[in-house]
């Protein structure tokens, strides 16, 4: 029996050294977030941000390898080793750098409160007293919400902004805030019809932060400063505004 | 063909498009989610029963400490949800796991998802196979175990060509049901991000907006992997109970 | 004599050794270990407890009454309710929970946007939140599991003494109050208190479709904090009082149920 449960052991750490060692795991979240990543029909993962992975590794010259992670423990999953880095669409914030480090901002994106036609609010705290306000779990628009409006706006956590459009479309919440790139994709959708852009949320660096980056973790110099390489490659051979026409009408390069 | 029923029922039309093998259709999506379900029961079932074997020997037969810290694993196991444990199990263990191998003095090494699944799920499964089969191996009467010594076989060789045997058919309800529960556990494998079936139809269902559709076909795939699983283990049951008095 | 024993099974030298093991382990982990977030979420975590207790306490009850009927069906009713029971019973065991949570919160949600009526219903103040859908899922699952305990159970009772509580005069609603139901359940209860104790574990679930219960409160200190590993760990020392707790109450329930049925 001893020897049996070795063998099993020998089996199960031989199966996993297998996996190559000098390949970059690149964590995405394994919620869809359209445009930027979600899985097609075919299971591959397609979109903005998937196009620039691709970019910034081959600029870069490193062997990246998609790794799909759940969203809320993407953080965790990264710095315990299971990934390499993060480029998910991670806002740089200051919370976060306590814990991991950033790469220069890929992209900018505003942040938005997006409500039901009917209903009149803005994005100021006092409009959304008395309404129940969606956010994605472990986002900067729960960080801001929780800051800014919970106590009196009803907070709902969602696991994933997929979710929260599908609750305001049904009506069971109000409004949701969420990044604008990515609200314009769901508000033209028939589902979307319900909702409008409500008005951007008021400044606040700290929280919101200074743009998307990918997350490496403390450290990790050398992965970080390949990426650097790679996405100031991109950005001077046009390749980044050659994917980003195929997504949206501007630059979300930001400043 | 099926024009008339989908004159009656104008939804059914759109489902079938969306299910169908091929893209645009995502259920072959579907189909691998379900492939890595099955996959990963399969071993965590496997790596349950042989954690379970050498407990249930354990608490039979090892000495005081074993049994104690046999009984805290499965009490723990036992009390805790199985989300939470695969929660600590899937961000600790590989950071255990690492570090201990670099005290060791080797390289560190990556733990791929389905690895992961398995083990975890496996240790859980391997407490609620302790118990099952601790339960199965007591009722196997001491004669046999004593007359088996007669003949002069080793406890190695008693043990598989009389405990097994003996106790198997006791074991077996619980067992299968244990490979039920395996198969749902591997659900929650999607709140840590796996791409088994409940997270592709999640994904499906996210991205088409049919969450209905994805949701009752994902529940379809289930309900056929339990049922068809509930007759293998029906059959295997009823060859093993053939040997047996009726009791 | 009692408290002998206790003492004669502690006070063996490798008890003593693990006990002082495990003491070292939890104070090493509460000194080591982060644990300052604990005030600020003290008040959070506690409402999350309630949550959780209240939906495990409700989901059961109703789990349970629902339970009653579905096994009687099987064990005793026509073909016409057995069938479905049976069906019922069987896709519930078939299917993993977290998916018919989803079925029932986000597949229900989709079909709102097609009726516009239930939102002026009133029952939509209700609709709108979480928890009523968790509390259904929940339930319901109890129920299917149930269901097939009980059907056990309401055959095991021996035929001879329902005929004899016949043939006594008795109604047939007073034999399955005074007769048939207690026993079923006495012979259920052991089963019972272990299927509670899964039930409690299946309540986390509920925090995917933005329930508020405790597990969802360990996973924001986590998200505000990024501390990983402490509150889980403090949650699964909660879940294993909450089990113990009761274990005990049903080991409690048994022993009174078990003294009035032999007495």
């Amino acid at each position: 029996m001893r020897k049996l449960a070795l063998l099993a052991t020998t089996a199960l750490i031989a199966t996993a050294a297998m996996a190559q060692a000098d390949q970059v795991r690149i964590g995405i979240a394994a919620e869809p977030y359209p445009p930027f990543a979600s899985p097609d029909a075919a299971g591959n993962w397609v979109g903005w941000e998937v196009e620039i992975i691709d970019a910034v590794c081959a600029a870069a010259a490193l062997d990246c390898v998609l790794t799909p992670t759940a969203w809320d423990g993407i953080i965790p999953a990264l710095v315990s080793g299971r990934i390499d880095t993060i480029m998910a669409s991670m806002s740089i914030t200051a919370d976060r750098m306590q814990t991991i480090d950033f790469s220069d901002p890929y992209y900018n994106t505003p942040t938005v409160i997006v409500g039901q036609r009917d209903m009149q609010m803005d994005a100021s705290p006092e409009s959304l007293a008395g309404k129940v306000l969606g956010v994605q779990v472990s986002t900067i628009h729960q960080s801001y919400a929780q800051a800014y409006f919970e106590g009196a706006t009803e907070l709902r956590t969602y696991q994933t902004q997929d979710e929260a459009n599908q609750d305001l479309a049904a009506g069971r919440i109000d409004a949701t805030q969420a990044d604008s790139l990515a609200m314009d994709d769901f508000l033209a959708t028939a589902a979307g019809a319900c909702c409008e852009v409500k008005g951007a949320v008021a400044a606040d660096e700290a929280i919101l932060g200074a743009g998307v980056g990918a997350g490496v973790r403390k450290g990790d110099d050398a992965l970080r400063e390949a990426i650097n390489t790679g996405i100031a490659a991109i950005i001077a051979d046009g390749t980044y505004d050659a994917i980003t026409a195929g997504y949206f009408a501007t630059s979300i390069l930001g400043n | 063909m099926l024009d008339w029923l989908y004159a009656l029922w104008p939804g059914l039309e759109t489902s079938v498009g969306l299910l169908s093998l091929q893209p645009p259709g995502w259920g072959g999506n579907l189909l691998r989610g379900a492939w890595a379900s099955l996959q990963i029961a399969v071993g965590a079932f496997a790596l349950g029963l042989l954690i379970g074997t050498a407990g249930a020997l354990g608490k039979l037969h090892g000495g005081p400490v074993t049994r104690d810290l046999l009984a805290v694993y499965t009490v723990v196991v036992r009390a805790v949800p199985e989300l939470i444990l695969i929660l600590i199990l899937y961000y600790a263990g590989t950071d255990l796991l690492n570090q201990a191998l670099r005290a060791l003095g080797q390289r560190p090494v990556e733990i791929s998802g389905v690895v992961a699944g398995i083990a975890v799920l496996g240790i859980v499964q391997g407490a609620y196979a302790t118990e099952v089969l601790r339960g199965a191996i007591q009722s196997v009467p001491r004669g046999q175990h004593e007359a088996a010594r007669a003949y002069g076989m080793g406890s190695v060789q008693i043990f598989r060509r009389v405990t097994i045997p003996a106790m198997l058919p006791l074991a077996l309800p619980g067992l299968s049901n244990l490979w039920l529960i395996a198969t749902k556990d591997t659900a929650l494998l999607a709140i840590v991000g796996f791409s088994e079936l409940t997270l592709e139809t999640r994904q499906a269902a996210g991205s088409t907006r049919a969450y209905f559709t994805f949701f009752l076909a994902a529940g379809a795939l289930y309900l056929l992997m339990t049922l068809l699983s509930g007759r293998i283990f029906g059959w295997i049951e009823a060859r093993y109970r053939r040997g047996q008095a009726a009791q | 004599m009692n408290r002998q024993r206790i003492a004669q099974e502690v006070f063996v030298p490798h008890r003593i050794v693990m006990v002082a093991v495990a003491l070292g382990l939890v104070v090493w982990a509460a000194l080591a270990m982060r644990w300052d977030w604990i005030p600020r979420y003290y008040d959070l975590a506690v409402q999350g407890i309630w949550r959780t207790l209240w939906l495990l306490a409700l989901s059961c009850l109703i789990g349970f009454a629902l339970a009653v009927p579905l096994g009687l069906a099987q064990a005793a009713g026509p073909r016409v309710l057995a069938a479905p029971a049976r069906a019922f019973c069987t896709v519930i065991r078939g299917t993993p929970l977290l998916l018919q949570l989803w079925l029932i919160y986000f597949g229900v949600g989709s079909l709102f946007p097609q009726f516009p009526w239930i939102r002026e219903s009133e029952l939509w103040p209700y609709l709108r939140q979480a928890w009523p859908y968790a509390l259904l899922a929940l339930s319901l699952s109890f129920a299917g599991y149930e269901g097939e305990v009980m059907r056990g159970a309401f055959k095991s009772v021996a035929g001879g003494q329902l005929e004899a509580a016949r043939s006594m005069g008795m109604g047939r609603f007073a034999i399955f109050r005074r007769i048939w139901f207690p026993q079923a359940l006495q012979r259920a209860l052991p089963t019972l208190g272990g299927e509670t104790v899964l039930q409690l574990k299946a309540t986390p679930l509920v925090a995917t479709i933005t329930v508020i219960e405790i597990y969802a409160v360990s996973s924001r200190v986590r998200q505000d904090t990024f501390i990983i590993y402490e509150p889980l760990l403090l949650l699964a020392v909660i879940y294993m009082v909450i089990a113990g707790l009761l274990a005990l109450g049903f080991k409690l329930l048994e022993q009174r149920f078990n003294r009035g049925m032999l007495g």
